[in-house]
């Protein structure tokens, strides 16, 4: 049962270093995620943000601006998400009743 | 309520460390447009300062330093600051959180870009803060050992 776990386990890495060899080059401009436009000629996301951040928030980091100008909605969430959470621990933990 | 430190040592350590873990946090709310940092960080940080004055000076003094009833309100401030910047640009005509649309006509397009992600990170780290200050007390809460 060890050694058919050992098997297991030492597949599954095998397979995902398999799969990490298939990744594309970090930065490599002709990655599928990296192009400018895709094949069917859509703006690429991640070469928008990084050729646009500067001009569009003044502000250099390019992290910064995704996460709370092009992706504010979804910031916007993960507060919400924070503070929800955090009043539910509060209801729960509470000793008396509110 | 918890006691805190009998130790002399901790105290003045803690005393001496804490205003400086609070500027540290408030720079890196305001700096995350130059380098690593925003809202979660700095709000996490700030409330860790908060929180080792409640460890080491006991939940007495900690109280003096922020009560625990305002841990609630606050969150819900930070968490109406951001909701309301994104508000604020739809009553001025744009897209909700469009930051073009923010009421700041002296500032050009980038910059009222970049002064609606500093509000929103301000926002973010209130709730963070505020939230986990809130957890804190909630944890302490009828403990025995005072």
């Amino acid at each position: 049962m060890r050694l058919f776990r050992l098997l297991t386990v030492l597949s599954f890495g095998a397979l995902l270093l398999y799969a990490a060899s298939g990744l594309p080059d970090r930065g490599d401009p002709d990655a599928p995620p990296h192009r400018v436009r895709s094949i069917a000629g859509s703006l690429g996301a991640a070469a928008y943000y990084i050729q646009h951040a500067q001009s569009d928030a003044n502000t250099p980091n390019i992290v910064t601006v995704i996460l709370a100008d092009y992706r504010s909605y979804d910031t916007l969430g993960e507060a919400t998400v924070i503070f929800t959470a955090g009043i539910i621990c509060f209801l729960l933990l509470k000793r008396q009743k509110v | 309520m918890t006691l805190g430190s009998d130790s002399p040592i901790i105290v003045l350590t803690a005393r001496m460390l804490a205003p400086f873990i609070q500027l540290f946090a408030l720079y890196v709310v305001s700096h995350g447009h130059y380098s690593p940092g925003g809202g979660f960080q700095g709000g996490a940080m700030f409330a860790a300062s908060v929180v080792l004055m409640r460890l080491v000076a006991g939940s007495a003094v900690g109280q003096v330093q922020f009560k625990s009833l305002w841990a609630v309100p606050l969150a819900v401030f930070g968490m109406f600051v951001y909701a309301g910047a994104g508000l604020l640009s739809m009553a001025m005509g744009g897209h909700y959180l469009d930051y073009d649309f923010l009421p700041m006509t002296w500032l050009d397009y980038p910059a009222r870009h970049s002064f609606g992600i500093l509000i929103v990170e301000a926002g973010v780290a209130l709730g963070v803060t505020a939230t986990m200050i809130l957890l804190y007390d909630a944890l302490i809460e009828g403990r025995a050992d005072d």
